[in-house]
């Protein structure tokens, strides 16, 4: 019924006796950049750990590309295009940069073993195509020279990038990051906030971002939602947000 | 506490745990049960441990700063001979053309404890996998091997099956049979899975053993023909009409060391291919994706790598593994029985891989010859052998987790022109 | 008719009297599992260890001339707590201590190779054949028709139910009321947390594997008592069985492990009544799979959340 790409409605997520999670709804569209904000402990992640598939949620309804993925374990819902980062970067540490990359590229990869076996010519055209993959995505977060590096051995603001150059390969249609700019300076933030807009614009996928940081959130954002301990409290364009006299109390003026 | 007390209530303790049993023996006499104080062998060892710890207490860190250098995290790199590839296929050959001629110089012994220790340097790549690739703890692992000895024994006594047809069949049914396990148990959290596979193993030994009418139960199957060299057998006479032998064949006088020498080679050549099946596994997506697991599972959910799948095919292709040991080794036996199936066996075999350094498959050939050659050289050692395993399996986790012999895994790497 | 009740009622029984020696050894496994997380896979070897001390005890206390059998089990039964409280606390020192901040595996490799250890040195020390203790306390309550069908459940029997209830009440009452048992219960929840409110965590785990080897203690003696033999072996099995109690009721939950001990003992001697004593092995170890797979929390146990 709408042109939406992911639909959250009334999800709802409790631990035991703690409602963590209340009523919250969602919508990103095509093409748009989508930032949930609030408070430290107001829910964000959980409602990132439920769409996503880590949690299931108590209620609600999570439907991406006209399907209902609610209850979906999260390997299926990441293979129907919505892959995310985590808010402390969880890379392959041991595993060298490309390899991280070619990891994340598992579903596309040959899996008949016979043909690994015997290196057939088919199995070495898929695996080169996922280095060509890896390598493209790598220059595109700036991270080609470090190829061969573990990825363990890069600096946090390069691990950030290659988190998102991780999903990147699998070709999601929604690109999902949890905090992103947490750890990074001003200027890793601001290469973020353009590398975010980029993907939108010459990707054409949509990016539905986790933040407490307002400033990096209200400059590309084309929709935000508040989120406040579980409940949703408001939604709107940037400008709406920030004339928002209950965002501002709630959120702004705590700060 | 001062450094002296502790090392006095150390030793005081140690005396509680070895004073009654090391001490005292119990002996029935007729009805009754007596204690005698132990033999003078079993007191000097109980001073010994005593006065052992008491000084290892007092000088805890000299101790100390001695076994945190074994600790170091340094990973092994290959000597300067074997760096580039074109060295290592070198030397590869060499040493396979050096295995290959080892039967032919050396006693029908030394040979037979060879085909001993491949068999369990099999059995220690394809846990290997399991442990240390995918990491994931198969404490019954043995069970897959019991399977494909049972199913060449079984195949053999009721339809005939030729050797060289079981195989495969054996290797196909221990993999069935991980699969149907794996399937199932592999969502669960890896210690719960180490039991889980430990109960497993149990049950088809205890299967084996009550399932008399079937497999003979404790009495077990005996008289499992030899494999065959395409279609020769190695007995002094032909087993049955038609059939040929041979030293017949060849025209050459029967002596029984051929059969020795073929079980060897044939032994040979099965590690052989395990080794290269597993080089290309580690190289393969799966492969990779084995280490993903083992780093972080749910980064690879994220990913859409399904967990259960991946680890099932490290179960199944290691249970295989296992399989093709299994009915090899009810070939050279000839026998076999519920006893040699048992949760030690399965204990020894990850002791080799842990020994080893899990993930590096010549640390796990190492340790398999080092396992099965030193009890043959010492026959004493033998008695004492699960002891030292038990507590060698103790101090490696403790001080080098890593194994003795950890290899750097071969990085997949970007090559730019 | 009422022979098949009996029948089945003496079943019961007997799978009440082992229950409750599963559900003593449960004991330890469910509370290390809950305050460090690990399987303590050597704690079978524990009970083995104290029915050999318990053993010793009793042969060269009778030789002493003592020869009141509760005086004589009384004072056997100290000597076996005592000797398997230090096996708990030393083991725990040994292969766990230096590996609490490593991973799961490593942790429970080193318990095996500990388990594996224990066993040789026991079939070193002692022998590996069985040794018989000829039995101490005869003759029992008989409910029923003497010479038809009836019930037997033998004073030994009584004494094993009673004396687990005993130390189940003691082990409510340590970890309810005392100031050491608040301090388990806090490190259960949150061992990092705990030590930051100035709780000595190593002292309370030490405390929790010597609680365990205790009880572990008593279900030796009292089973050494009813089977009349022990051999290096014995504990193996029974450490699984215990474990698959621990995990039956839910693993980390005290009465979740009484629970679990109980179904089980009942469950095996009934499969043993019923069908064939050499599968209650395989029911124990089916019955432990199918509670991982389909109710892994167990009956009391609370579920895990994945922390992301």
């Amino acid at each position: 019924m709408t042109n939406n790409l992911l639909t959250v409605k009334d999800l709802t997520m409790r631990f035991g006796g703690l409602l963590a999670v209340n009523g919250v709804d969602l919508e990103v569209k095509e093409k748009q950049i989508v930032s949930v904000i609030g408070p430290n402990g107001a829910g964000k992640t959980t409602v990132f750990n439920c769409v996503s598939g880590f949690y299931i949620p108590t209620a609600g309804s999570v439907e991406f590309r006209g399907k209902e993925l609610r209850g979906k374990p999260g390997h299926l819902i990441a293979r129907e295009g919505m892959v995310r980062t985590f808010q402390n970067v969880r890379l392959f540490k041991e595993m060298t940069v490309i390899e991280n990359l070619l990891v994340a590229q598992h579903m596309h990869a040959e899996h008949n073993l016979l043909k690994g076996f015997f290196m057939t010519p088919g199995f070495r055209k898929n695996e080169q195509e996922m280095m060509d993959r890896a390598a493209h995505w790598l220059e595109r977060v700036g991270l080609l020279e470090f190829a061969n590096r573990e990825a363990g051995n890069l600096a946090y603001g390069q691990q950030r990038r290659l988190e998102i150059a991780r999903c990147m390969v699998t070709e999601p249609k929604l690109l999902m990051l949890d905090e992103p700019a947490a750890g990074l300076n001003p200027n890793e933030t601001k290469a973020l906030d353009e590398l975010i807009v980029q993907l939108r614009d010459e990707q054409g996928i949509s990016i539905l971002l986790i933040e407490h940081d307002m400033g990096l959130v209200m400059g590309i954002s084309d929709q935000i939602y508040v989120v406040n301990q579980g409940e949703p409290l408001a939604a709107g364009t940037p400008a709406e947000i920030q004339a928002n006299p209950d965002v501002i109390k709630a959120y702004l003026g705590e700060e | 506490m001062s450094r002296v007390t502790s090392a006095f209530v150390a030793a005081l303790i140690t005396l509680v745990l070895g004073g009654f049993l090391l001490g005292m023996s119990l002996t029935s006499e007729g009805i009754n049960l007596v204690v005698e104080t132990s033999t003078t062998g079993k007191m000097t060892v109980l001073f010994v441990g005593v006065v052992l710890v008491f000084l290892l207490q007092l000088f805890r860190e000299q101790v100390g700063s001695f076994t945190s250098k074994m600790r170091s995290d340094e990973r092994m790199e290959l000597p300067s001979f074997l760096r580039t590839s074109q060295q290592q296929r070198m030397w590869t050959m060499f040493v396979i053309a050096g295995l290959v001629l080892f039967p032919f110089i050396s006693s029908r012994g030394a040979v037979d404890i060879a085909t001993l220790t491949l068999i369990y340097v099999m059995l220690g790549l394809g846990l290997n996998v399991v442990v240390g690739l995918a990491g994931l703890l198969d404490l019954g692992y043995v069970g897959f091997y019991a399977v494909g000895a049972y199913s060449y024994a079984l195949l053999n006594m009721y339809f005939g099956v030729s050797f060289w047809v079981a195989l495969p069949i054996a290797g196909g049914l221990a993999a069935l049979f991980g699969f149907l396990l794996g399937f199932p148990v592999l969502r669960l959290r890896g210690d719960y899975l180490a039991i889980v596979t430990l109960g497993f193993g149990e049950i088809i030994r205890i299967l084996l053993n009550n399932w008399t009418e079937l497999t003979g139960g404790p009495n077990g199957i005996a008289r499992i023909p030899k494999p065959t060299f395409f279609g020769l057998e190695f007995n002094r006479r032909p087993s049955e009409e038609g059939a040929t032998t041979f030293h017949d064949f060849f025209g050459i006088g029967y002596s029984s060391e051929y059969k020795v020498m073929f079980l060897y080679l044939m032994a040979l050549v099965l590690v052989l291919i395990t080794l290269y099946v597993i080089r290309r596994l580690i190289r393969m997506p799966i492969g990779r994706a084995w280490e993903a697991l083992r780093e972080d599972e749910i980064a690879c959910r994220s990913l859409g790598l399904n967990p259960t799948t991946i680890k099932l095919g490290a179960f199944t292709i290691g249970a295989s593994f296992a399989g093709f040991a299994g009915s090899f080794f009810a070939a050279r036996q000839g026998f076999i029985s519920p006893e040699s199936f048992t949760f030690i066996e399965s204990a020894i075999i990850l002791a080799i891989v842990v020994l080893g350094g899990m993930g590096s498959q010549l640390g796990v050939i190492l340790a398999a010859i080092a396992m099965t050659v030193l009890p043959e050289l010492a026959r004493e050692f033998d008695e004492y052998r699960m002891l030292l395993f038990g507590l060698m399996m103790v101090l490696m986790m403790i001080w080098r987790p890593q194994g003795l012999l950890p290899m750097k895994r071969p990085h997949l790497e970007l090559k730019r022109d | 008719m009422s022979e098949s009740i009996f029948y089945f009622l003496q079943q019961i029984a007997n799978g009440l009297t082992i229950g409750s020696t599963y559900a003593l050894i449960a004991i330890g496994y469910t509370m290390v599992y809950g305050i460090i997380g690990m399987i303590n896979f050597a704690h079978g070897e524990v009970y083995m260890i104290s029915t050999y001390v318990a053993f010793i005890a009793l042969a060269g206390l009778s030789m002493m001339g003592i020869d009141n059998p509760f005086l004589l089990i009384a004072m056997a039964l100290a000597v076996s707590i005592l000797v398997a409280s230090a096996y708990g606390f030393s083991i725990e020192r040994v292969a766990y201590k230096p590996l609490r901040s490593s991973k799961r595996l490593i942790a429970l490799i080193s318990a095996i190779g500990m388990s594996i250890f224990l066993q040789n040195y026991i079939r070193l020390a002692q022998g590996s054949r069985d040794i018989a203790m000829p039995s101490m306390i005869q003759g029992g309550f008989l409910f029923g028709d003497p010479d038809g069908s009836h019930i037997m459940i033998s004073y030994m029997q009584v004494i094993i139910m009673v004396t687990t209830v005993l130390c189940m009440i003691g082990l409510t009452l340590f970890i309810s009321r005392s100031r050491m048992g608040r301090a388990c219960r806090a490190c259960a929840q949150d061992i990092g947390m705990t030590n930051l409110l100035g709780i000595n965590s190593n002292n309370v785990i030490a405390v929790t594997f010597v609680i365990g080897a205790a009880l572990a203690a008593v279900a030796g003696m009292l089973l050494g008592l009813y089977y009349g033999v022990v051999n290096p072996y014995i504990g193996f099995i029974a450490g699984l069985k215990a474990f698959t109690a621990a995990v039956l009721g839910g693993i980390g939950s005290i009465p979740g492990a009484m629970l679990g001990g109980l179904i089980l003992g009942i469950s095996e001697s009934l499969t043993a009544g019923y069908l064939s004593a050499e599968y209650k092995d395989v029911v124990a170890f089916s019955l432990l799979v199918l509670i991982l797979l389909f109710m892994p929390q167990g009956i009391l146990g609370k579920p895990e959340v994945e922390k992301i």
